[in-house]
């Protein structure tokens, strides 16, 4: 069981309040993410979850008990750490079986899910290296295998993948929910790329400066931002968020458009202009229309195979059943 | 050096430095030894002669000798123990931030400034002097018989000094090292439940093993030369108490007048030096790869 609920959890340093009073629910078994740019708190809040940070105010409840002051080791929760926080001088069957070993499990058990942990994570060959004779990739999956084996009530994952490359990145992320899937543990994920948030979350936290912008499910967020914030944050590349006469010929302070709602012709539009950078990816294209008369260059998504360049002219045409409107506080209208 | 050529280059560029060093080493060393074997004492200089192994049998079979072999243990040991394990205990108290924490640290590393004979001086006049000493002003004070370090624990007396010289170098290495240690890997190992002891002793110590490596080497190339602080203080005495191998061979050179002895005396340590410091390297080296 992992049932987490935060109950207006405060957090000061000092005279900062870096969270404010905040409410949460995280339901068991569910895979949340904590998204928003740096400094919004969010590591923060998973470090309060954690217990590595004492709360200021509130408190928190897992599977209904109050763990607010529990120290870290005695809430059944699981961290990997941005740096992995491997034990350098330890073989990586060593730093697995640690946590194990400090919590007097019987030598059979440990190697047994040791063993498990090093097959679900294709580790079997490296248990008897150091971490520094590990790639990047690996040692993240030794971080997680020593997360696994406690057999924890919920794991946190503070920003794991952002010491690696790209395309392990990607690689990774599928292990995850694949671990996710199969594990069926809670698991709290903290992020600022909302990439990962998309893709992996069952529920997205949106924070900034401390605040929960929005809580909902990634489609959720994607198809009704509650404001200007999430929805400047949510979706690659980001959404078209066009202020004056054209968003008040709509009736809103802001109008909203996401790039792949903006129909491209070369003929006949709403909106003409010219195209300034454009990158073909292949599956997608995306030009930077400028010149259209309105304040902000447009960013549109196109086929792979459309035949525009720097300097042409096109016409784009938003669909209107897609637009966003936000008022003047930047709250959508409904 | 990716090249043959470049790895010739680099060897002929450093050859001079290398040379010099050899020379700055050698001729010392061969002058030494070469006396070794000579009957050579000042207070009859022009007797010249060849000795055989005559100065390294006396100086061997001199019963202060072996005294000398334990003294020089026995300091080199405690120095070691004392500063490494005080060493630990103070870097970990100065690694949390303190009010003053600057003017702590200086004051801390301090001792490491005095020269030798001046710390051992204020140490026997000011703090240790059975009549108007700091520790004996505290034994009266408690009604207690005021300790006459340097006759009744000559040794210890000296170990002490040295150790109070000493520990602000062994603190400075191992804080620098109790610095680099990352916070994250503490916090991943209170989440798997290791308490403060557990992580002291299965994260601090072993990522310290190198920087304590370096103190136990540095410290005892130096800790094997001590000769000041005893030549201040108790002139090796009381009997051979306190004379350690140095001390031997500088009384032999300086109050006997033995070329010679001194000579084979100073062969013999650099001999023992050696030996201490395979054996050491064997024993601790590993942790320096």
């Amino acid at each position: 069981m992992g049932r987490i609920t935060l109950e207006a959890v405060t957090k000061r340093f000092g005279e900062v309040e870096v969270i404010p009073p905040l409410n949460l629910d995280i339901d068991d078994g569910e895979f949340v993410v904590f998204v928003g740019p740096s400094g919004c708190g969010k590591s923060t809040l998973l470090r309060l979850i954690a217990g590595l940070e004492d709360t200021s105010g509130g408190r928190i409840l897992i599977d209904g008990k109050d763990a607010t002051d529990t120290p870290p080791a005695k809430r059944g929760l699981a961290m990997v750490f941005q740096s992995y926080a491997l034990y350098p001088h330890m073989s990586v069957r060593k730093n697995i079986a640690f946590p194990m070993r400090m919590a007097g499990v019987p030598q059979d058990e440990q190697d047994r899910r040791i063993t498990a942990a090093a097959k679900a994570l294709n580790l079997t060959d490296y248990l008897d290296r150091k971490p520094g004779q590990l790639s990047g990739g690996q040692r993240q999956r030794v971080a997680i295998g020593r997360a696994i084996v406690r057999e924890p009530a919920a794991f946190l994952f503070d920003e794991p993948l952002s010491n690696l490359d790209a395309a392990l990145r990607v690689g990774m992320r599928l292990e995850i929910s694949e671990l996710h899937n199969r594990l069926k543990t809670t698991m709290v994920y903290v992020t600022h790329d909302q990439v990962e948030a998309m893709t992996m979350a069952d529920k997205i936290v949106v924070l900034r400066a401390g605040f929960i912008e929005q809580v909902g499910s990634p489609m959720d967020l994607y198809r009704a931002p509650k404001n200007l914030f999430v929805a400047g944050f949510i979706g690659s590349p980001k959404m078209n968020l066009i202020d004056g006469p054209e968003a008040a010929r709509h009736g809103a302070h802001t109008i909203g458009i996401r790039p792949e709602h903006i129909a491209v012709s070369p003929t006949a539009g709403t909106w003409q202009g010219r195209v300034g950078v454009s990158e073909h990816l292949g599956s997608d294209t995306f030009f930077y229309v400028e010149g259209t008369g309105l304040a902000e260059t447009i960013t549109v998504r196109a086929g792979g195979d459309i035949d525009l360049h720097h300097g042409d002219t096109v016409f784009l045409t938003p669909d209107a059943a897609q637009m966003h409107r936000f008022d003047d506080t930047g709250a959508r209208i409904a | 050096m990716a090249t043959r050529q470049t790895a010739g280059l680099a060897r002929l560029m450093r050859a001079p430095a290398i040379i010099l060093l050899l020379i700055w080493m050698i001729v010392p060393l061969g002058m030494t030894l070469y006396y070794s074997f000579q009957n050579y004492n000042l207070l009859n200089p022009a007797a010249i002669s060849w000795a055989g192994w005559f100065n390294y049998q006396y100086f061997v079979t001199d019963p202060a000798f072996m005294a000398a072999i334990r003294n020089t243990l026995v300091l080199v040991l405690g120095v070691l123990t004392i500063t490494v394990v005080l060493g630990i205990a103070i870097a970990l108290l100065i690694d949390k931030p303190i009010w003053g924490q600057g003017i702590v640290r200086i004051l801390i590393i301090s001792p490491f400034f005095v020269m030798p004979p001046v710390a051992a001086l204020i140490w026997k006049n000011m703090i240790m002097h059975p009549s108007y000493g700091v520790f004996a002003d505290i034994a009266r004070f408690l009604g207690l018989q005021p300790v006459d370090w340097f006759a009744q624990y000559p040794l210890t007396s000296i170990v002490i000094i040295v150790a109070w010289q000493w520990l602000p170098f062994a603190t400075l290495i191992l804080l620098t090292a109790l610095q680099s240690l990352d916070g994250e890997q503490m916090e991943a190992a209170e989440m798997d439940g290791a308490g403060a002891i557990s992580r002291f002793v299965h994260l601090t110590l072993p990522h310290m093993a190198r920087a304590i490596t370096v103190v136990i080497l540095i410290q005892t190339i130096f800790l094997l030369g001590i000769y000041a602080e005893i030549l201040v203080t108790t002139n090796g005495g009381p009997g051979n108490a306190s004379t350690n191998l140095t001390y031997l061979i500088y009384r032999a050179a300086r109050l006997n007048f033995d070329i010679g002895g001194a000579a084979a005396g100073g062969i013999i340590a650099v001999i023992l030096a050696n030996l201490v410091a395979i054996f050491l390297m064997r024993a601790v080296g590993k942790n320096l790869d």
